[in-house]
């Protein structure tokens, strides 16, 4: 198991840890430089008032924290992520699955079809927002010209506090359902088509060679797709900063978001160090789960 | 759908029903409406970019306002060259590390992966102002390689091809070692060709990534020779003026359009390639 | 002899060399952040503005960087500040002035100003403009695009409504009653053409302003530390708007900025009040007439000023930022300012462009486009304070909540100030 030729074991393993050492070198001087010491700089920096101009920060310990904590805004915007989170993950993972059953089947036009579903991922959100922004427009936006043709009332989607962050909700998932989609397309793909064979000629219903067979064995792809689904919930902010901008009053700010407008809108170095704390320590937790999860499942198999 | 299909002979297994058909157009169709509204408005005049008037008159303005407001085609080289660069890096300098991880035992390997497992979480973005800095001691400001640095390095791919190389049966190595081999040609010869699904997998999602990713580079280039796409864009985006949809449409079609085309000829490769041995 | 004379010669040579490469050396290069918040072709006028500078002034190298919008400017502006390598110049917000003091990011423009020229050419400029310049006796900002919120209206409807087409309502009570003649529905009761609009979103605090103006009533101190937002006259201002929505003349909820413009033209509003920065946009594409028209007054006219300053950043050299101010004075000279009125739609900054032959030409071709210059004598100080984001923001939430109805005006105004007290206290 040792590498290299033949020398005594202790030498081996010096050699061994020598060898994994310079392997990792590059990655960890990465991370260290551009992850790990600005991420320290920031903690540090959570226990510190915020500079100003010539002004140094002092010293203030946990009144970051408690600024925060009593702050309402960051209050809404945890609420609103967790909402907004709440809903991404399943219905995209869910419509990714769907649409990867679909795709699968020898329906018609499945090209068509699947190339529908994947288009989101290539459209860069900058753009793409901005049609999202037409689609939901007062008066003569996309939505109002359907639910004005089928009679129903006018809405001011975007400006409306109990219905903005849910548009704000579907352009995430119509992002990332068909990106989630090629994973559990591929995943399908790989399934012995004696599996089907076998289990049609056991005469076991569609649903029943779903839920025990094919969703099985799509676990570890779920896994991905999961994490992959949390880190979005929490990283795809870029169509707020164009569509709502987190009103109208906060009703749409998302913790990234606030944490964006706290750290280059007002500049509050310190405040900001602390949200950043939060989040990725919330984040760390969740992502440290599910990959020791993760990694209990793999070896399972 | 061709013969390359696995066969599937003898009853047809499972007939898809009308419902699932429906269900899947309806879907289809309104997951594609934003792409259809923006070849609608782009190729119309300005008015019609909320008037569906089957009768209005095309036009190819929109493309050259569109053209003539930045230089896209450099803008498009930028961000080839630049997602090129960052998955040539984290392939590279994640297979190492993950070889490291999977087949080596040495002091400090827990928390070495840990250490690398933290920056999942880490949003670049957050740390803005302190990775500006670094790349102002370095002297690289505004050029593609301050933006791909801090992303070199990804814990994902490394996290997913230590999965795969601790899944690769350790006979192989032995097999491998009797011929002569050294550990960095075993890695070469037997590891990366058996990860080809998850390079491509983690590929997608790097691609994807960084082709979309904005404020990063915003703020670390200044000038056109590094400028990449998204940036390019927000020129169009910009709220202060008013929203010009036929523009931001035309804009975004023409940036989009090689990812859009290559897509859609080469969907099957593409999902083919997941195929051989999808996420495990 | 021969050897000293080689000697000398050859030192000669050798100065003169090293004169000439450090002429050619010289170079000062000026770094200039601006943003872009009118439609694109501007980078072209700007890029053409650097090569006629360079031109005149070949020791330095202006390069203009384009830095997205002014939000995404200033980001980029403060961090590479806080990075040791700021760009000489950069046109931000007038309104960011405090926090760029406060950051000590940017240094008075009246250290530079050392010849008689110097300061008749800082007295140039409409004095409206300077009050979001100056603080404290120094100025710190150099107008470059400004704005004023003006009125758009849409004359065919007037016409269709029986109104004045070439007299836009002049008071409140005006607009309450144009407004109440221009609403249409349709036969389900729908709204499908509405009197007024006045943004919400983006900017709240500035559209307050065209109503709190009028009123008589200021929302901040000149120092940027003392708010007034509870005063009973600036909740009156807020009810007001209120109320147009109330009695269905003006769309309920909070109204999209980036919208705006384009309801105008779909004419799904008669009258819209944004900046006159959209002028050159609904020009080009607005199929109807229209006419511009100053803020409706009601005890008195007024309107605030917006849009953008030249700032001089402290942390470049001090050549740099001699040749920034070089820059600065060349690019608002009458001449340049006119141009750059007529390609983007804001308001030149001198007096002396509208007398430039180019300006009055336009004007006379256009006259809409001299409404919001008219305006001036009567415009205000755009809201701005020290920790100006956050209180802005605070200001904004109350107008989107007053307008939402989660809030009365009174109540939203009221929590808003005492936030701001807050947080103004450590400037007092």
């Amino acid at each position: 198991m040792a590498a290299g030729p033949n020398i005594a074991p202790r030498a081996a393993v010096s050699q061994q840890a020598l060898h994994a050492w310079l392997l990792l070198l590059p990655v960890l001087a990465l991370l260290v430089a551009f992850t790990h010491w600005p991420a320290l700089a920031t903690l540090v920096d959570s226990f510190f008032s915020t500079p100003r101009g010539s002004r140094p920060g002092q010293w203030v310990g946990l009144e970051n924290y408690q600024v925060m904590a009593d702050d309402p805004v960051f209050w809404q915007a945890v609420r609103n992520n967790l909402w907004f989170a709440g809903a991404t993950i399943p219905l995209s993972m869910g419509l990714a699955l769907a649409m990867a059953l679909w795709v699968n089947e020898r329906l018609a036009g499945r090209a068509f079809l699947r190339m529908a579903y994947f288009t989101p991922t290539v459209l860069p959100m900058i753009a793409v927002a901005n049609i999202w922004l037409f689609f939901y427009t007062p008066q003569y936006g996309l939505l109002e010209q359907i639910t004005g043709a089928l009679g129903l009332p006018s809405h001011n989607w975007l400006g409306d506090p109990s219905t903005a962050l849910a548009c704000i909700t579907l352009v995430a998932i119509w992002k990332e359902a068909g990106f989630f989609m090629i994973f559990y397309l591929a995943a399908l793909q790989t399934l012995n088509p004696s599996l089907k064979e076998a289990a049609a000629i056991e005469g076991a219903s569609r649903w029943y060679y779903f839920r025990r067979v094919q969703w099985p064995l799509l676990m570890p792809t779920t896994l991905f797709v999961l994490v992959n689904a949390v880190v979005n919930a929490f990283r795809l902010v870029d169509h707020v900063f164009i569509m709502t901008r987190g009103g109208p009053d906060n009703a749409t700010s998302l913790l990234l978001y606030h944490l964006y407008e706290v750290g280059f809108k007002f500049w509050d170095a310190g405040y900001a160090a602390a949200i950043t704390v939060v989040l990725v320590g919330v984040l760390a937790s969740v992502a440290l789960l599910q990959f020791f999860v993760f990694d209990k499942r793999v070896h399972y198999q | 759908m061709s013969a390359r299909d696995l066969p599937r002979r003898g009853p047809a297994l499972y007939t898809v029903s009308w419902l699932d058909t429906a269900a899947a157009w309806m879907l289809a169709l309104l997951w594609i409406l934003p792409l259809v509204y923006a070849v609608w408005t782009a190729f119309h005049p300005a008015e019609f970019s909320a008037r569906f008037d089957l009768a209005a008159p095309w036009t190819l303005e929109n493309f050259r306002h569109a053209w003539q407001a930045a230089p896209f085609a450099r803008y498009f080289l930028n961000t080839t060259l630049l997602v090129a660069m960052i998955l040539a890096a984290q392939l590279v300098l994640s297979t190492l590390a993950a070889y490291a991880f999977a087949r080596y035992e040495f002091r400090g390997k827990n928390v070495a992966f840990a250490l690398v497992l933290v920056q999942l979480m880490i949003m670049p973005d957050i740390l803005l102002v302190e990775n500006y800095q670094t790349m102002a001691r370095l002297g690289v400001v505004d050029s593609l390689l301050a933006i791909g640095l801090p992303y070199f390095a990804s814990a994902f791919a490394i996290f997913l091809l230590r999965q795969t190389f601790l899944g690769i049966p350790r006979e192989l190595d032995e097999a491998a070692r009797v011929e002569g081999a050294s550990a960095l040609q075993t890695l070469w010869r037997v590891y990366v060709p058996l990860a080809r699904p998850v390079y491509t997998a983690f590929a997608l999602v790097s691609v994807s990534f960084h082709w979309n990713n904005f404020l990063w580079p915003l703020v670390i280039t200044n000038s056109v020779e590094s400028r990449p796409l998204t940036v390019g864009l927000q020129v169009f985006s910009s709220v202060e003026q008013g929203v010009e949809w036929s523009t931001i449409t035309a804009a975004t079609l023409m940036t989009s359009a090689p990812l859009l085309l290559s897509f859609l000829l080469f969907q099957r490769q593409f999902v083919q390639s997941f195929m051989r041995a999808g996420i495990k | 002899m021969h050897r000293k004379t080689f000697i000398q010669t050859l030192a000669l040579a050798a100065a003169m060399g090293t004169l000439g490469a450090a002429h050619a050396q010289a170079q000062v290069e000026v770094p200039f952040y601006y943003p872009v918040a009118v439609g694109g072709a501007i980078a072209k006028t700007i890029d053409g503005f650097a090569a006629d500078f360079m031109q005149q002034h070949p020791n330095i190298k202006v390069t203009p960087i384009y830095a997205g919008t002014y939000q995404e400017t200033i980001v980029k502006a403060l961090t590479a500040h806080k990075s040791g390598k700021p760009p000489a110049t950069s046109v931000l917000l007038s309104t960011d002035m405090f926090t760029l003091i406060d950051e000590d990011a940017i240094a008075p423009i009246d250290q530079f100003v050392k010849t008689a020229d110097d300061q008749a050419w800082l007295k140039s400029f409409y004095p409206a403009f300077m009050a979001n310049s100056q603080t404290g006796g120094k100025t710190w900002g150099v107008p470059f695009q400004r704005s004023t919120v003006v009125m758009y209206y849409n004359k065919d409807l007037f016409k269709q409504a029986g109104l004045d087409p070439n007299r836009a309502p002049q008071t409140w009570k005006e607009l309450s009653e144009a407004a109440q003649k221009l609403t249409r529905k349709d036969a389900s009761g729908k709204v499908t053409q509405y009197g007024i609009q006045i943004p919400s979103t983006g900017f709240g605090y500035w559209m307050l302003q065209t109503l709190t103006t009028p009123n008589g009533v200021l929302l901040a101190n000149e120092a940027g530390t003392k708010v007034t937002l509870d005063h009973p006259k600036v909740i009156e201002a807020l009810d007001f708007w209120v109320n147009l929505a109330c009695t269905g003349v003006h769309p309920s909820g909070v109204v999209e900025w980036g919208t705006t413009p384009k309801d105008f033209i779909e004419q799904k509003a008669a009258i819209i009040v944004t900046t006159t920065g959209n002028l050159t946009n609904l020009r080009a594409n607005a199929k109807f007439d229209f006419g511009v028209g100053q803020i409706a007054g009601n005890v008195r006219k007024g309107s605030p000023t917006g849009g953008g300053n030249f700032y001089i950043f402290k942390k470049s050299s001090p050549a740099q930022q001699q040749a920034a101010f070089e820059f600065i004075k060349w690019v608002t000279q009458p001449e340049r300012a006119a141009q750059w009125s007529m390609d983007t739609g804001y308001v030149a900054v001198s007096p002396a462009a509208y007398e430039t032959p180019t300006l009055k030409k336009y004007g006379q071709d256009f006259p809409q486009a001299l409404v919001a210059r008219d305006q001036l004598p009567v415009s205000v100080a755009e809201f701005s304070t020290h920790d100006n984001q956050r209180i802005t923001k605070l200001l904004n939430d109350a107008v989107q909540a007053a307008l939402n109805g989660t809030k009365t005006s009174a109540q939203a105004l009221k929590d808003a100030q005492r936030e701001a007290d807050r947080l103004l206290r450590s400037y007092q």
